[in-house]
Parts: structure tokens; C-alpha cells; sequence
């Protein structure tokens, strides 16, 4: 019995000890995984450049499945991890539930609001940059019919369909855009097979130029287009290289920015709503070698245009979440 | 060879070769296994946090491999916990959605018996295709765990989930609801627990369905004709015992255990019907059923070990850099040992314990 009592002690201290160490902060991704060159991603290079920046260390954990979202948080909140990052609107209604459990702890949630005294709500205006790069298609396509392939078919996926075809319709008023979403569950951000397919189905229906909203699944539609031979747009991380010449541009959602602001501010992490637009650099879209040739000096003066517009808020692009419907889209 | 090893030696033998190949495959992937072991035990059993856990987990094994265990009894593989579970979880949903109980202990009963018939119904069909029609219930609860999974899809983003929500999940349940922590219940008696940890009284409701699945198995004339039957089709025919009769009877216990599982994770944890509320658990019963030898206080233990390995892989994901897809490969190898490759170590100690005898002969 002594025995066990030691070896209780021991463990006790050693569960603890790990706790004290814990200090740093703490990203968890969403499901469609760490890797998904797109979403995730994004929010994993923002933690690799701080971490690199400053020499720091950070957990990471990237979720199994839905069940496990609570016991991530509370696990990594009790283990002293601060501040603690996730990505995903899906963390949204866990996150009100444990954010009051630790009042100390601060934590950051990317594309959802969570109001609590110590939650960080940190959401981009998704159809400012869809809608830039919706021009671009416009610009770019020869049939006048444009594709969307959006993830899970949420709210939030529509305002990316939304504000694009909105960009779209800006340049070209006769235009078609076909949008598709992958599935109704979070298992459509990591199904690139069926992101193919629904890019095949586009092109067939006259499609030269596809965005992928999709999270993983956008792999499997830009692919599917660079061996259709027709154009793509990536999303969330710069995904231009991923088919150089064949991917038109990327839409940036600057959540490296997100995640790299909120690991450096630390503990001193403010709680509240942070609106990362245009303006302020939150979204934008990629120009780099890769695409170079695709986009012409016209093409880029014109959208740099509207972007400026947009940005002094001249040029209002609507917003789906706002209202729950579209001008340019029915869906 | 005696009952003791059969019972004890066997699946303690399979559990170390397991845990050995686990230790030689984090060593190859250049982890520690010593360290990796060590962490998958303070995780779960080092604390009363991580026993928590551990005995969520372990809740969820008891019910679903008491559910395999009967089904199994009886001859019939019910490989359908997972359907039968996600099923249950909607009945608790339902139950605690749309039914204004005044007190936890009213909605517990309503939802243990909601979750009960769900699971059951569920299982009717397999059983009643089984029973009337021969079409195998491997094949057909199988199947029906698609179906389940595809209509808990289709009922969470179409008609459960509130207004204004993305995520496909149901409304939280009222704040009445919530039922009793296991550290409230400890409370009373004295002992300290952690309560940021999802153990609750869905447990001692677990311990219960043990002792009621071995009154039944063993002490009453159901559980006899159920067990007969399963030892022998034709004989308990002879016997004058209905195959239409047991086969809809074991199916349909199988199925509502299954199903109870639900309120542990619905209500216990979530207390709200989320997508993959089950997490394997259905399967996972399988193993606990083969490895507790289809006896309530095996699947008992067997249960408490699933839910080390669930805990302690979980713990294991968090603080280590051994990929989460090891983990599965761990729980997987146990299950293959104590399951599928039984008889690679089960013959060896007969022949041991065969000579043994010879030589004091």
C-alpha cells in the first residue's frame, strides 16, 4: 500500500511539474488537419513564424473528431497552456463553455464570435477578397462561366461564394457562376476526391476558371483543373505554387496573421472582436512567380482599383452573413 | 488448463505481446516507448483528473461490450453498437429537447429509456431479417451503421440544428438537465475527485447493467434458453426453444445497451447530440466483448482497459510528437492480439499447461 501511496505522490508531482512548465501558447487545429495546404496551414505557418521569431515553443494539437473538442480545450487550459488558439467556427459553442472555467486563460478563435471577458474573437470579411478575386476570374475566363467549390455548406462558405460572384458579375454582368458545395459535414473540408469530381462536373459545364473554398478538399479541385486544363484559384494560404501556371491566383485569409499576432501578444492576449479586412490586410489575393503570366498589368490595375474603393469603403461588397442571402448567387 | 488461465493468463499474454510490438513500432518511429508508456499511464491513471477520463471512456466500453457480449451468447455477431449507439443519442436528444422534465433524475429515467428503444429498434430490423429471413446480422448491422450515420447527418444539419448555427449540432439541452459528476457523487461520501472531467453517473448505471446482464445471463430462464441457443441451434430447438424468439430477444437487449450508451456521451458529456458522439465506442465493444469473454465482470475489466488506452492515447497525442494515427495503431494491435490472434496465444499455454500435468503424472 506504501507503495502505491509513493508511486501516487510521484505521479502526482510529475503531472504537476508538467503543468508549471506549460507556460506557452497553444494552437489547435480544426478538423481537415494540419496539412490541408490551405486553411490550417495558414494558421500553423503564423505559429512556425513566431516560433522561429522568438525562439519559443508552442503546443499543437490537431483534432481526431467532434467529440474530442471539449477535452483538447479543458486539457490543454489545464496543463497551463496560455494563450490558446483554435481554429474554426466549429469550436465556437465548446469554447463558451469552457472559457468561463478559466477565467485566467486567455484564448483566440478564428472565424467565430465568442463573447466572453477573455476570448479574442478574431473574423475577416472573407467576401472583400473572394470578391477581388472574382474579377479576376471574370477577367481571366474566355466561356463567361465561372465555378465555385466550397467545404461544408455553412453560412460562412456561402459569403466566400457570395462576395465572388458578386466580383464576378462587377466585370462581366452576363456571366454564369456555378457553385457547389462539397458536403454538410465537417468531413467536406478533407475530401479531395469528391472536390475533383465536383471540378470535373463544373468544367463540363462550361467552367475555365474554379475557386475552391474547401479547406483540404480545394487539393482535389486544383488538381482536377490543372490536368482539365483549365484555371483554379486557391484559398486561405497562398496555393500558387501548389500548379504553377495553372492556379490564377489565391484568396488570402491572413490567419498566420491572426495566430502570429495572438501568440506574440501572450497573456496580454485583449479579449473582444477583431475584424481583419482589406484594410487592414486581413485578406487580399497572391501574386507571385507562379502566376505572373496569368495576370496581366490591366487586369491587376483594375482589381487593385476596386480594392482601394473597397478599402475606403466606397465600394460596399455584401455580405451573406449579414442577411442570409445573396444578389449575385442563389444557392 | 485451468479457468484462472484461460480467463486471466491468456489475455494478459496477448496485452504484453501487444504492448511490446506498440513499444517496438514508437521506438522505429525514433519516440521513446518507455517515456510514451509512462505518460499513457500518469494520463490516465495518475490523476484523479485523468481517472476521470479513464472512466468515461470506460462507461461507454461497459455498455457497448455488455451489448456484444449478450448478442455474442447467443451466436449472433452484433457488429451494428455503433448504429445502435448513434441512435440512442438521438432518442436522448430527442428526450431532453422536447420533454420539459422537472428534475435530472425524471429525465435520466426518460432518457435511459429513450436511448434503450432507439438502440433496440434499431437493432429489430437485423435481428428480425436474421431471425425470419436468414440474411446474416453481421452483414446487415453493418449496414445499418451506414444508414444510422447518414440519417444523424441528415437530422443535425437539417432538423436539429438551431436556427443561425454552422455547426451541425443540436441545441445544448436546459441547464436542469445536467446530471451528477462522479465527484459530486464521491462528494457525499468523502472522497475528493476532480470535477473538470466528464465522469458521471452514467457509470454507477454501467456497474448496474453488469450485475442485471449476469442475473439474466445466469440466473434466469432467458438468459439459459439465450445461451443454449447460442451453444447450439439445433439442440435448444429439440429443447422447445423459439430461434425466431431468442434471436429477436438477444438482439433487441444487445441493441438497447447500445443504445444507453448515449446518455453517457449525450447527456453525461455534451449535453447536446454533436456528429461521431460515439467515436468508435460500438467497435471498440467488440474487443471488450472478446476480450472479457463475454462475461460481465470480463467486459468489466476489459472496459477499464479501453478506457486507459483511449485516456492515455489521447494524453499521449497531447504531449508527445507520436502522430495521432499511432495511437489508433496501439489500440489496434491490442485488439488484433486479444481479439483476432486469441488462439496464437491461447494454444501455446494449453500445451504448457498440458505438460505441466503430464510431468506430475
Amino acid at each position: 500500500m506504501t507503495l502505491m501511496k509513493h508511486l501516487a505522490a510521484a505521479t502526482a508531482t510529475l503531472a504537476l511539474s508538467a503543468g508549471m512548465v506549460a507556460a506557452d501558447p497553444a494552437l489547435i487545429f480544426d478538423l481537415g488537419g494540419k496539412f490541408d495546404k490551405s486553411f490550417n496551414e495558414a494558421a500553423y505557418e503564423g505559429a512556425q513564424r513566431w516560433a522561429t521569431e522568438t525562439g519559443g515553443t508552442y503546443k499543437e494539437l490537431e483534432m481526431q473528431s467532434e467529440a474530442q473538442r471539449e477535452q483538447a480545450l479543458r486539457r490543454l487550459a489545464e496543463a497551463g497552456s496560455n494563450p490558446i488558439v483554435m481554429t474554426g467556427f466549429a469550436f465556437g459553442d465548446t469554447l463558451a463553455q469552457v472559457a468561463p472555467d478559466f477565467p485566467d486563460t486567455k484564448f483566440a478563435i478564428i472565424d467565430m464570435v465568442v463573447d466572453q471577458p477573455n476570448v479574442k474573437s478574431v473574423v475577416f470579411t472573407e467576401e472583400q477578397g473572394s470578391y477581388l478575386v472574382g474579377m479576376m476570374a471574370a477577367m481571366a475566363s474566355k466561356t463567361g462561366t465561372v465555378g465555385f467549390v466550397g467545404g461544408m455548406d455553412i453560412p460562412l462558405i456561402r459569403k466566400f461564394a457570395c462576395g465572388y460572384a458578386q466580383g464576378v458579375k462587377a466585370v462581366n454582368p452576363d456571366a454564369t457562376v456555378i457553385a457547389n458545395m462539397t458536403g454538410t459535414t465537417p468531413a467536406a473540408w478533407n475530401d479531395p476526391v469528391k472536390g475533383g469530381e465536383l471540378a470535373k462536373a463544373q468544367k463540363a459545364q462550361g467552367a475555365d476558371v474554379i475557386y475552391a473554398a474547401a479547406g483540404g478538399t480545394g487539393i482535389g479541385v486544383l488538381q482536377a483543373a490543372a490536368d482539365e486544363g483549365i484555371l483554379s484559384i486557391g484559398v486561405d494560404s497562398n496555393q500558387n505554387y501548389l500548379h504553377p501556371g495553372k492556379v490564377l491566383t489565391s484568396m488570402l485569409k491572413r490567419v498566420d496573421n491572426a495566430v502570429y499576432d495572438a501568440f506574440k501578444a501572450g497573456t496580454a492576449l485583449e479579449a473582444g472582436i477583431s475584424v481583419m479586412d482589406l484594410a487592414a490586410g486581413g485578406v487580399g489575393y497572391a501574386m507571385d512567380e507562379n502566376n505572373a503570366a496569368l495576370v496581366s498589368d490591366a487586369m491587376k490595375g483594375q482589381i487593385d482599383k476596386a480594392a482601394k474603393l473597397i478599402g475606403n469603403g466606397t465600394l460596399r461588397v455584401h455580405d451573406y452573413m449579414s442577411d442570409e442571402s445573396c444578389p449575385a448567387l442563389s444557392f | 488448463m485451468p479457468k484462472w488461465a484461460d480467463a486471466v493468463l491468456v489475455p494478459l499474454i496477448s496485452l504484453l505481446i501487444a504492448f511490446v510490438i506498440s513499444g517496438l513500432v514508437i521506438l522505429a518511429i525514433g519516440e521513446d516507448p518507455v517515456a510514451a508508456m509512462k505518460l499513457m499511464v500518469t494520463g490516465a491513471l495518475g490523476s484523479t483528473y485523468g481517472w476521470g477520463y479513464t472512466l468515461y471512456y470506460a462507461t461507454n466500453f461497459i455498455f457497448t461490450g455488455l451489448a456484444v457480449s449478450i448478442a455474442f451468447q447467443a451466436g449472433l455477431f452484433n457488429i451494428g453498437g455503433e448504429g445502435q449507439a448513434s441512435l440512442g443519442g438521438l432518442g436522448v436528444a430527442l428526450a431532453c429537447l422536447y420533454i420539459p422534465w422537472p428534475h435530472w433524475s425524471l429525465a435520466l429515467a426518460g432518457a435511459l429509456i429513450a436511448a434503450g428503444v432507439f438502440g433496440a429498434a434499431w437493432a429489430a430490423i437485423p435481428a428480425y431479417l436474421q431471425a425470419k429471413r436468414g440474411s446474416h446480422v453481421v452483414i446487415t448491422t453493418i449496414m445499418f451503421n451506414f444508414i444510422a450515420s447518414a440519417l444523424l447527418v441528415y437530422l443535425l444539419v437539417n432538423v436539429l440544428r438551431p436556427a443561425g448555427s454552422m455547426d451541425s449540432a443540436s441545441a445544448r439541452f436546459g441547464e436542469a438537465l445536467q446530471l451528477p459528476s462522479l465527484s459530486d457523487i464521491l462528494a457525499l461520501v468523502g472522497i475528493p475527485f476532480n470535477n473538470r472531467n466528464p465522469a458521471n453517473i452514467s457509470l454507477i448505471i454501467g456497474l448496474f447493467a453488469c450485475f442485471g446482464v449476469w442475473v439474466m445471463m445466469w440466473r434466469t430462464r432467458l438468459g439459459y434458453q439465450l445461451r443454449a441457443f447460442g451453444k447450439s441451434e439445433k439442440a435448444s430447438v429439440y429443447a422447445g426453444i423459439n430461434p425466431v424468439r431468442i434471436t429477436m430477444y438477444a438482439m433487441l437487449i444487445s441493441g438497447g445497451l447500445s443504445g444507453m450508451m448515449a446518455v453517457n456521451t449525450v447527456m453525461g458529456e455534451a449535453q447536446r447530440l454533436i456528429l461521431n458522439s460515439v467515436e468508435g465506442a460500438g467497435f471498440i465493444g467488440i474487443a471488450v466483448a472478446l476480450m472479457g469473454r463475454s462475461h460481465p465482470f470480463g467486459v468489466l475489466l476489459a472496459a477499464l482497459l479501453f478506457g486507459f488506452l483511449y485516456q492515455g492515447g489521447a494524453e499521449l497525442a497531447l504531449w508527445t510528437k507520436i502522430p495521432r494515427e499511432l495511437i489508433v495503431v496501439i489500440q489496434a494491435l491490442v485488439i488484433l492480439f486479444t481479439g483476432a490472434l486469441d488462439n496464437m496465444v491461447r494454444r501455446p499455454v494449453e500445451a504448457v499447461f498440458i505438460m505441466a500435468r503430464k510431468g506430475k503424472a
